[in-house]
């Protein structure tokens, strides 16, 4: 049903939807709506979950940890500092291949203290383990919900998803959403069934101590499994546009990409935007193109590789930086034609860092530079 | 597409105005995209909210710059700072109105009306809270979208008497800008 609702709400609609069983989480702006929300939904019985409230994230990260690992289904959400505060429960959820999924309502990270969206506190987890999924709109954030919970869930995956959507740009943003309903959800999202669990009767151990001899070996498992989850997420999304009757894009979208000879590449809501710029200049008769990167990890390098090896120049927009290097999702794109014989200009730019409005005019003024000589980090809209 | 920007005072509902406007628009048949700029604000801040409506999807995700109507809900805002920067020719502005702040001089090329939402509120409300009044009055004014799902949007949003009495506040903003300003 097409509804007009806050990002947050919508989001809390379709964990109630796939039926989250244990819900933690530690209130922080610009997520609490969603737990608020999802709080109420427990209090009022809309929703059969257990909502433990607790002190802090690393606590909210270890009780949905605890609660998975006995086989029920279970979500999170925060933002900055508190997915800061996850991180190393973070890495043993992931080691410990548990289907948690978390939303991570993108924020800067201090200091200076700063509230406002941009994408540092998500990439910075990128490394641990974690599918990570980045929505342009409330439609997509909801529907990566979807795609995570069931992804989280195969048994040839195994592995938490983290669904990134901006803070306030999209978390306080009213839209329309087609929420699905409970029929539909129940068909695409069966009941979870753990491989392994703690259950007293059965009793085991987890999260074993593993020396040399076999710790490495856990790694490469999840990088497998990463690397398969490429090939596993194109059939499960044709299964979403059978149940849903709507396509979800879940590694990359390619706007205007088929004779585009310079191509913006970026992630979340500034996607939209770009959009709006790409039309613009494609009116004008220049060959600009988008390509819109929803899944940052695993990345789907060959698929960014076919989607841009006829660009001859590209830029790449973040909302994040590894300081003291460039962007990390340039460092990637860059690596996707490494080795490769066409070597397009590849630029990096970082722009609407804590929450600086990413406006048409920023959009222009990266276009405006992509045809100079290439740069591994400018700053855009910068007031120096 | 048309553009809104909404100046209030952090407290003062505009977000929920905001979302009230979205969801009339909505309920009308067009797309809307509602938003405030969130601030670490404290009461009685100044602040904005956006909104955008259009025929089609909208993308876009910036904040407004060029509103084509404005929106003030709180006129001492109009003291030492222009809430009129940016807006374009043709362009309407609701402001809700009282005694107690100069109205604006007129401008060339677009449309100030004063509305004394607050008055209207307290007679229909018991509080001087002109929100649903001053959307009543924009819908009046601009024709982005009929009073009944101005009505509906604030039926689904409140509940029992606040709902009824919201509604009729509308209704009073409508009639006072048909009545008075046009």
């Amino acid at each position: 049903m097409r509804r007009y609702l806050e990002g947050s709400h919508a989001v809390a609609e379709i964990v109630r939807l796939c039926k989250a069983q244990v819900i933690s989480a530690y209130p922080i702006t610009p997520q609490t709506h969603i737990v608020e929300s999802l709080a109420q939904m427990v209090a009022d019985g809309e929703l059969n979950a257990e909502f433990i409230n607790v002190e802090s994230e690393h606590s909210a990260a270890s009780v949905v940890q605890g609660a998975s690992a006995t086989g029920v289904r279970t979500y999170t959400a925060t933002t900055s500092q508190g997915l800061l505060y996850m991180i190393e429960v973070l890495y043993s959820i992931a080691g410990l291949r548990l289907p948690v999924v978390l939303t991570c309502a993108n924020r800067a990270v201090s200091s200076p203290i700063n509230i406002w969206n941009d994408h540092q506190d998500s990439v910075t987890v990128r490394d641990a383990g974690w599918l990570q999924f980045y929505a342009e709109n409330n439609q997509e954030a909801c529907d990566l919900h979807l795609m995570a919970y069931r992804l989280a869930e195969d048994h040839n995956i195994m592995l938490p998803v983290m669904v990134c959507m901006d803070g306030y740009i999209l978390t306080h943003a009213y839209e329309v959403v087609d929420l699905p309903e409970q029929s539909q959800v129940d068909k695409f999202l069966p009941d979870f069934k753990p491989i392994h669990c703690l259950n007293p009767d059965e009793p085991v151990s987890m999260g074993v101590l593993m020396g040399p001899e076999s710790y490495i070996e856990t790694r490469y498992a999840i990088h497998q499994t990463m690397m398969d989850a490429l090939n596993v997420i194109p059939g499960i999304a044709d299964e979403f546009e059978q149940v849903f009757g709507r396509k979800v894009h879940c590694l990359i979208e390619k706007y205007r990409l088929e004779d585009a000879t310079q191509v913006f590449v970026a992630m979340g809501s500034m996607v939209g935007t770009v959009k709006e710029i790409v039309d613009g200049l494609r009116e004008d008769g220049q060959k600009v193109g988008l390509l819109k990167v929803i899944a940052h990890r695993p990345f789907p390098k060959r698929i960014v590789y076919e989607a841009l090896k006829n660009a001859r120049e590209i830029a790449v927009l973040e909302k994040a930086i590894s300081l003291g290097e460039e962007g990390p999702l340039l460092s990637d794109v860059k690596s996707a034609f490494c080795g490769q014989g066409n070597q397009p200009k590849i630029s990096g730019f970082v722009l609407g860092l804590g929450g600086r409005d990413i406006t048409k005019k920023s959009i222009l003024e990266v276009h405006d530079a992509l045809s100079g000589s290439q740069v591994d980090v400018k700053f855009i809209d910068l007031k120096i | 597409m048309k553009e809104i920007r909404i100046h209030a005072r952090a407290g003062q509902g505009a977000i929920t105005t905001a979302a009230l406007l979205g969801t009339a628009a909505f309920r009308g048949g067009k797309f809307a995209l509602a938003f405030p700029h969130f601030g670490a604000e404290r009461m009685g801040a100044p602040m904005n909210a956006f909104v955008r409506l259009s025929d089609r999807v909208i993308r876009l995700r910036s904040q407004v710059y060029e509103p084509d109507y404005l929106i003030v809900l709180d006129p001492s805002l109009m003291r030492g700072f222009d809430v009129f920067e940016g807006f374009q020719p043709g362009g309407v502005a609701i402001i809700n109105h009282h005694e107690k702040v100069q109205c604006p001089k007129p401008i060339q090329n677009v449309k100030v009306f004063t509305v004394p939402g607050n008055d209207i509120a307290t007679e229909v409300l018991g509080r001087p809270i002109g929100n649903t009044t001053i959307l009543g009055a924009f819908a009046a004014a601009t024709n982005e979208f009929g009073l009944e799902s101005l009505q509906q949007a604030i039926l689904e949003r409140f509940s029992g008497e606040v709902a009824k009495k919201n509604a009729e506040a509308a209704r009073r903003g409508y009639e006072y800008l048909m009545q008075y300003c046009k």
